[in-house]
């Protein structure tokens, strides 16, 4: 009788500017989960949240630049890819996090897609306006992406939690660099292969595992980052990362209450045009 | 070309009453401060000394902070109609006193009279109307949320523009239901003061506006202060980055309205005479002392030499004198020190090799002035091309193509304002769409209102002012 088959385990790298690589430091850390050891998850350096930066900056024009619909399609294939694999996701959270309801959040997280996948081409529309002024002016004024987005996603809820983050943020039409859960990565290195498949253009998001105390400061503080989510950060770090944050007067950003479009906004900058009225 | 010459045509100053010594405005009362300290406030264009006024101390920081606090839960919890009510009040007092208002501010800033009077205090109270409309109808701006008023708002301004930047403030921070403690700048604390008269002509509720004066220690002492929960500033970027920094990790809520150094991009198929005119809109509106003027011109290599001429020949034929006169086009420099910094980065301009043209004109003898420059000859690197001067100096760039104007716009870590003037639509939107700035002009410039959001991308701050968008950054949203 044969024996039982040996599986194939997965080696879990970094999402950089479409590839997987390791981190150019050439290190990793232990990830554990309730029943003991799972993977070496990369430990990346400052040198590749740089080039997590620069990777995001160069396609950051590319992805503002599709229309809203193109972009609500792609967000709706991540969902597909995402629903696709919901067998490996439930098993990634639940041996992460050692929880019962990982179903529930993978459900959560593929629906948080579809949900501002839709939003893509209604959000100028519902925030937006068209402004009355006191004189013969046409004026409105429209949302638009920031630019790049650093995301410290939360420690907690591995899946869930850095897609409701990550979703509004895309949808914006922001190109994003994401701090994975620190103990947790490893759900967030298997949604990457879901971008990786969907159509998300290359450097678009980009995940980073590692430790937050030598990560978060460098993405915090980099002059080509136009905006961070601070919703993962904890208490007693959150001064010295929103100081950092100061240098180059970055939005500063916290979840609010569920999913909303004013999530969406948080994630873009409102400009007004003027132009005269007349024969 | 002749020479014209205007009668002095001045605004009279008898209807404007102004004290010795002021006092702070805390819990609805003038009040002296604990501080004991008085500061001298000037009149720019003549130095004669127009009043003393308190320079607010830690002490009396507390004291406004604690009336605004006491103030914020009957504010918040009085009938959103009765909220309307009084900012209409507001508006419609400010409208029967614009002519003291204006020729107070004019006499405190030294900007022209035809300014405040037709600018700044017609639309300060415009803001407070629009803003009135909005205190009973929150459920309606934010669909699907309930908007909560933050609480006790701390409010920094500048001296370019006193009272309308206290409209800014105020109008939304009190529409939402929040209270507030607002400091002038330090040079141009008079309008505040008569603005905290009306507040009380209004029947406001004692504590619902504050207002100390001083000068940066004041303001920080203020924006720092615990017992406030939200901070919003408008001044220079070096000054919101401090506060940033200051406020991280508090929890307080902040905008920020920063620095800029806008491109006026002019294409070769622009109807020419109007952008000189938008041109010298964009920049001397005001002594240049405007964060979002078109300080940078581009102009389209083809039309380059001609626009040059006819705005050397336009910079000619304006007035700079008396602000109090109504011919007036160019007042005074708003103080000493900002004098010095604009004659420091003309120093500079011409050390790096920009050409220099001054309009030939007169200066006063005392007072504080500075002639409409213009350089030629700016590269992208120069300084007079990337720091902000906020005087009225012009740096003139060339460009070829709608891309090199889009790369030399963007070139810059500001993002406030931008100006486009071409006669081809297509290239507005274009142009609109890449223009990294808060607030962009096409075929026009220096254009404000209340109901038109205004803020900027980049360094030039965070959080809207004006419209629908201005309520957002004076609410929680739940």
């Amino acid at each position: 009788m044969a024996a039982e088959r040996l599986a194939v385990n997965k080696t879990y790298k970094l999402y950089l500017n479409g590839g997987f690589p390791r981190s150019e430091s050439g290190r990793s850390y232990e990830i554990t989960g309730p029943d003991g050891f799972l993977a070496n998850a990369v430990r990346a350096s400052r040198k590749d949240v740089r080039d997590a930066v620069t990777a995001a900056r160069a396609a950051s024009s590319k992805w503002a630049g599709l229309t809203a619909y193109n972009r609500g399609q792609i967000l709706y294939r991540v969902a597909e890819m995402m629903e696709a694999r919901s067998a490996e996701l439930v098993d990634e959270v639940s041996r992460a996090e050692g929880i019962e309801e990982a179903g529930r959040q993978v459900d959560e997280a593929i629906d948080s897609w579809v949900w501002y996948a839709g939003w893509t081409d209604k959000i100028a529309q519902v925030m937006g306006s068209l402004n009355p002024v006191a004189g013969p002016y046409f004026n409105l004024t429209a949302p638009e992406p920031i630019g790049v987005a650093g995301i410290i996603a939360p420690g907690e809820s591995s899946l869930a939690g850095v897609v409701a983050r990550l979703a509004p943020a895309l949808c914006a039409g922001n190109a994003v660099v994401v701090l994975a859960s620190e103990s947790h990565p490893l759900p967030a290195i298997a949604l990457s292969e879901c971008f990786a498949t969907a159509d998300v253009p290359p450097g678009v998001v980009n995940v980073l595992t590692g430790h937050r105390d030598e990560l978060a400061p460098v993405l915090a503080a980099h002059l080509d980052v136009d905006a961070l989510d601070v919703t993962g950060v904890g208490e007693e770090k959150l001064g010295e990362i929103e100081e950092a944050a100061a240098g180059n007067v970055k939005r500063v950003i916290r979840a609010g209450p569920g999913r909303s479009p004013y999530e969406v906004t948080a994630f873009m900058e409102m400009k007004t045009v003027w132009h005269p009225k007349g024969a | 070309m002749p020479r014209w010459d205007y009668a002095p045509a001045p605004e009279a100053t008898d209807i404007v009453t102004v004290k010795d010594t002021y006092g702070l405005f805390i819990g609805g009362e003038e009040v002296e401060p604990l501080s004991g300290d008085y500061f001298k406030t000037i009149n720019p264009a003549t130095e004669e000394v127009l009043a003393a006024i308190p320079e607010a101390g830690l002490e009396d920081i507390e004291a406004a902070v604690a009336a605004a606090r006491k103030a914020a839960g009957t504010w918040a919890a009085i009938a959103p109609a009765d909220r309307a009510k009084y900012l209409f009040r507001i508006a419609r007092a400010m409208q029967e006193r614009q002519r003291e208002l204006a020729v107070l501010e004019t006499m405190n800033g030294g900007k022209p009279i035809k300014e405040s009077r037709d600018i700044d205090v017609p639309l300060a109270a415009a803001h407070f109307f629009y803003y009135a409309g909005w205190a009973d109808k929150l459920e309606f701006a934010f669909p699907g949320r309930n908007a909560e008023p933050l609480g006790v708002c701390a409010q920094v301004i500048p001296w370019n523009f006193p009272l309308l930047m206290l409209a800014w403030k105020i109008a939304p921070a009190l529409a939402t239901g929040n209270t507030v403690v607002l400091k002038p700048a330090e040079t141009t604390p008079l309008t505040a003061l008569l603005f905290a008269q009306i507040c009380h002509q209004a029947g406001l509720p004692a504590g619902v506006v504050n207002i100390v004066t001083g000068a940066g220690e004041t303001g920080a002492a203020l924006v720092n202060h615990p017992g406030v929960d939200k901070v919003a500033f408008t001044g220079s970027t070096e000054v919101g980055k401090q506060i940033q920094r200051s406020l991280a990790g508090s929890g307080k809520h902040l905008s920020l309205e920063l620095g800029g150094k806008a491109a006026n991009i002019v294409f070769a198929d622009a109807p020419l005479d109007q952008a000189v005119e938008g041109i010298v809109n964009g920049i001397f509106f005001n002594q240049g002392h405007v964060c979002c003027a078109g300080s940078r011109l581009l102009l389209q290599e083809s039309i380059a030499t001609r626009v040059v001429s006819k705005l050397k020949r336009r910079l000619s034929t304006l007035r700079l004198g008396d602000p109090l006169d109504k011919n007036t086009d160019i007042g005074a420099i708003n103080s000493r020190a900002q004098l010095d910094k604009i004659k420091e980065l003309v120093g500079v301009g011409v050390d790096e090799g920009a050409e220099l043209y001054q309009a030939p004109c007169e200066l006063p003898e005392h007072g504080f002035w500075f002639p409409p420059t213009v350089f030629t000859g700016v590269s992208q690197s120069h300084r007079i091309a990337q720091e902000e001067i906020f005087g009225p100096v012009l740096s003139v760039l060339t460009f070829r193509t709608e891309d090199e104007a889009v790369e030399k716009a963007n070139n810059t870590p500001y993002g406030l304002s931008a100006g486009v003037w071409t006669d081809k639509g297509s290239r507005i939107l274009w142009m609109a769409d890449r223009l990294k700035a808060g607030v962009v002009w096409a075929n026009t410039f220096n254009r404000f209102d209340p109901a038109s959001p205004f803020g900027g991308f980049k360094e030039s701050g965070f959080g809207r002012e004006g419209g629908r968008h201005g309520l957002e950054p004076y609410v929680r949203l739940t």
